[in-house]
């Protein structure tokens, strides 16, 4: 099989050094009136092509777009999104529009004179003027926004959960009854005590170790990363969060899950993707995809970085009690 | 220049050439070596992202033993990753790039003999050379070469527990761009101190071309953020070989806590971006202002706005200094920088529309002389404009937040810098290769090279952008482990398809260009009727450029298609033809524009 590949790739390079020999003899080096005729064509070609896949992509691939923000404070996100992308979109289309257009229009002929135009203060004050305009609004908003999603202030009592990164897994814990988590240190690892919790904290006493994230619908979730070796990076993409985890410091990020899982199942932009996928996994032979939220790893982090996951489920917070209530606590599963 | 009647041999000539026009050879040379590795690595890990479960005969060809039937290992795909961005960013774009032609244009466009120091010149080529070997040699390690990302966050690059490649691998991957920034720095700083100093009578840094101007503010930016990455990385060799602690802390791995304490890896994405961002556009200033030239040359038009252009540079330059932290809006820094870095990002829109804009503006009117070069500046602007676009998105740190370290990303930057870097430094190959070679390159296979190229790389980048939005992180080696990735798959297959086109068609550029270098047709001293200097040097190279005396400069270097009536567009030119030479002087009465 090697050697059959050798001799293709042999031949193959052969017949274009023999194939492009043959081209170059047909000299010619500097574009004549025929060349800018027929290029001024192709740039033409070339912006109903760059049309057409802008607009397919824009229209076709919708439904493969991460469905609407699952958080509360996702929504500005969203928002933000949609208005930064038709201000960009809008500029994109008229910009590329000017660019082959006038590629075509003002095709160089022999005799054409081109136009001595070097300045003009006006133009220049426009466009510098005007995108630092549209560009207030859209820093404005991005900033009120950023500091509504960065804010993590206990105000709203928020629930106190700790995720904790290694290659490979997730694992995360709930602050419990207090909740105030105990201490953790890499120090304390041993045995059962994977996340380093530092037992002899009265505070970790009532502390629950978990594999999989359960959020309480509508109430603030305060989150505390750490990482026990490598930077890996928890993206939670339905809920517009990500926040790196950093051996050596704890970062934050806090959101309100706005939906519980069976409800996002039954939206019609998460039903339409699910469609999809299914249709694909039917084809291969694979069982059916059912909607869940994920936390995924995004930093690179070493062999199976793209298999770190930690699925999370968001129920209505008397569900979520119960459940947390069935979870032993980490004096008694340690102990 | 004393050295001028010296008798050259073959070792003085062609290798420890201080000639700058034969040291911007090498550059260029030995810049499309790397990229041609570069490109291939894109190919092989495009393969494994289009159809993960398939083996390939050729995977199994070159990867040797990190693969396994034809498939490669997670490992190396991560290394291959890590390469080709280290290999393009830094080996083609800037070395490549600016090394080539900085080198050949700073002096000629200036009216110089040579750089300020020759000797300094070819030892920064040299050291750029060593250094590419020793990357290459990295390739050829047993544990695999680096593959922490370009990035090369630790302790994912310090700990060789961690991933294999951050044993042998990274140390050399360390000495190697520690001897290509001391290559860079050393040409950064000649060409700096031959723009300041070896200027011919008349030409005012008011009259310099436009190349001119971004090479020498790309060479500040240069010798402003390089040594920070040189220390960057001089401190990430003491933590991996001395035990210090500057990145690491509290690290458990392969069971045991190791001894580190008190560094931080937010502090190396500090340092490193203190560089990566600027590297952005050390990378891109230097093909706009190439593009700057060609646009108005074949325009037969003076580029609009040269003092807007100017400034934007300068803008541009500063403003790319202090926004490093958009890079890091989710690192765990406070999040009031992530306001600050916010703000200054998203004014860079500002002199990047500006300059956007100016070319739009350029074309328009023009008696546009479609030449490859042309079409590849054009290309460029669209590009960058595509790109940069997308920036505005990123930039806001509300936004990053959900689409940071996506294929939003890649796409973004592949378009922004990658993509329009490279139409910039192909519209310089086309259009200086008289003067490099005194022959030109075959128009016919350039036309194919350029729209090959731009289908194939809308084609990859465009639909990356939505692949980005569905929430696929970069950097995995498959996306089948999470089924709500399983519709992307499609989309990875025409991505690749077109990946593999674009990548082949380079190969009619590199036949057109060693082709031509041999065969082409016999250049003419001003093939392209342009007005800078370097047109006025005979076509054969002479040690220090002109035979006589340098010709004194009169004009700036864009008085293309002046006219007798200035508010006629029909009236007839000023000086008999569509172009004026810097060196003509002005008519009596004549305006100086």
């Amino acid at each position: 099989m090697l050697a059959l590949f050798y001799i293709f790739i042999f031949v193959a390079v052969g017949v274009s050094i023999w194939q492009i020999t043959r081209i170059l003899n047909f000299r010619g080096s500097i574009a004549n009136d025929k060349d800018n005729a027929a290029q001024a064509k192709n740039a033409l070609y070339f912006m109903v092509f760059l049309y057409a896949i802008m607009i397919y992509s824009l229209l076709a691939l919708n439904v493969i777009m991460l469905p609407e923000a699952a958080s509360m404070e996702g929504e500005h996100d969203d928002n933000l999104f949609n208005i930064t992308f038709w201000v960009i979109g809008i500029v994109q289309f008229i910009m590329q529009f000017l660019i082959f257009w006038f590629t075509y229009k003002y095709k160089g002929e022999k005799g054409k004179k081109a136009k001595f135009y070097a300045d003009s203060h006006k133009l220049e004050l426009i466009w510098t003027v005007t995108p630092a305009l549209v560009l207030v609004v859209l820093i404005g908003y991005g900033l009120w926004q950023w500091n509504n999603v960065m804010d993590i202030s206990s105000e709203e009592d928020p629930l106190v959960i700790e995720v904790y990164s290694q290659q490979f897994r997730w694992d995360a814990r709930y602050a419990g009854k207090d909740n105030t988590l105990g201490l953790g240190n890499v120090n304390f690892i041993k045995g059962i005590n994977t996340m380093g919790v530092d037992m002899s904290d009265k505070n970790a006493q009532d502390d629950i170790q978990v594999t999989e994230l359960y959020l309480p619908k509508g109430r603030k979730v305060h989150f505390k990363f750490r990482s026990q070796d490598v930077l890996h990076s928890a993206y939670m993409p339905h809920f517009r969060a990500q926040m790196n985890c950093v051996p050596g410091m704890v970062t934050e990020f806090g959101f309100t899950p706005k939906y519980t899982t069976e409800e996002m199942r039954q939206n019609p932009e998460v039903i339409a993707k699910t469609r999809g996928i299914n249709k694909i996994r039917k084809e291969k032979g694979e069982d059916p995809y059912e909607f869940d939220y994920l936390l995924l790893c995004n930093k690179i982090c070493g062999a199976s970085h793209y298999n770190m996951q930690m699925k999370i489920v968001v129920v209505e917070e008397d569900e979520f009690n119960e459940w947390i209530g069935k979870q032993p606590t980490l004096a008694e599963v340690i102990k | 220049m004393s050295e001028h009647h010296h008798k050259e041999t073959f070792v003085t000539k062609y290798i420890f050439s201080q000639d700058h026009k034969m040291i911007s050879k090498q550059f260029l040379i030995t810049g499309m070596i790397m990229g041609i590795i570069g490109v291939f690595m894109s190919m092989l890990f495009r393969l494994q992202l289009a159809w993960p479960e398939k083996s390939f005969t050729i995977i199994e060809a070159f990867l040797g033993p990190h693969q396994s039937d034809g498939i490669m290992s997670p490992d190396i795909y991560l290394a291959l990753v890590t390469i080709h961005g280290t290999i393009m960013v830094f080996f083609v774009l800037t070395a490549g790039l600016s090394g080539t032609f900085s080198n050949l244009l700073i002096p000629l466009q200036i009216g110089a003999r040579d750089m300020a120091s020759g000797f300094l010149n070819m030892i920064s080529y040299w050291l750029f050379f060593l250094s590419s070997v020793v990357m290459v040699i990295s390739l050829f390690v047993t544990a695999g070469p680096a593959s922490a990302g370009w990035t090369i966050y630790p302790p994912l690059s310090a700990l060789p527990q961690a991933i294999p490649g951050s044993g042998t691998g990274m140390t050399l991957w360390l000495v190697s761009m520690a001897i290509f920034i001391a290559s860079s720095l050393i040409g950064s700083l000649n060409y700096i101190v031959t723009v300041f100093n070896l200027r011919v009578k008349g030409m005012k840094m008011t009259r310099l071309p436009l190349t001119i101007w971004a090479f020498f503010i790309t060479a500040i930016i240069g010798v402003v953020s390089f040594p920070v990455l040189l220390s960057a990385a001089l401190l990430l060799i003491f933590d991996r070989s001395f035990g210090t602690s500057f990145y690491l802390s509290d690290i458990f791995i392969a069971g045991e806590v190791l001894h580190y304490q008190g560094g931080s890896p937010v502090l190396f994405e500090h340092l490193f971006w203190f560089l990566g961002h600027p590297e952005v556009y050390i990378i891109l200033l230097p093909a706009l202002g190439i593009t700057s030239e060609v646009i108005s040359t074949n325009a037969r038009k003076p580029i609009f706005g040269y003092r807007a252009m100017v400034g934007s540079i300068m803008a541009i330059a500063f403003l790319s200094t202090i926004v490093w932290g958009h890079h890091m809006f989710v690192s765990g820094m406070n999040p009031f920088l992530g306001s600050v870095f916010t703000f200054t990002t998203l004014l860079i829109a500002i002199p990047s529309a500006v300059k956007a804009f100016n070319y739009v503006t350029t074309l328009w009117k023009g008696n546009l002389q479609l030449n490859p070069a042309m079409l590849f500046s054009i290309g460029l602007v669209s590009t960058f404009v595509t790109g940069g676009l997308t920036g505005i998105v990123l930039g806001d740190s509300a936004l990053d937040i959900n689409i940071h370290d996506t294929y939003f990303v890649v796409a973004h930057f592949h378009l922004v810098m990658g993509v329009s870097a490279l139409f910039g430094m192909f519209a310089g190959i086309y259009h200086w290769f008289p003067k490099m070679y005194g022959r030109m390159m075959n128009k016919t296979l350039g036309y194919w090279h350029f729209w090959i190229t731009i289908v194939t790389a809308y084609g990859v980048f465009w639909p990356m952008h939505f692949i980005g939005l569905a929430g696929l992180p970069r950097r995995y080696y498959t996306n089948t482990a999470f089924p709500m990735f399983d519709d992307l798959a499609d989309i990875n297959v025409v991505i690749t398809t077109f990946a593999l086109i674009g990548g082949a068609a380079q190969l009619i550029f590199l036949a057109n260009f060693f082709i031509s270098i041999y065969r082409g047709e016999k250049a003419t001293q001003n093939p392209w009727r342009s007005n800078t200097l370097e047109w006025t040097t005979p076509v054969e190279h002479i040690h220090g450029n002109w035979p006589g005396k340098i010709p004194e400069v009169h004009r700036w270097a864009y008085d293309y298609s002046k006219k007798v009536d200035p508010n006629d567009d029909d009236s007839d030119y000023l000086h008999g033809e569509d172009f004026v030479l810097q060196t003509t002087p002005l008519l009596e009465g004549e305006e100086p524009s």
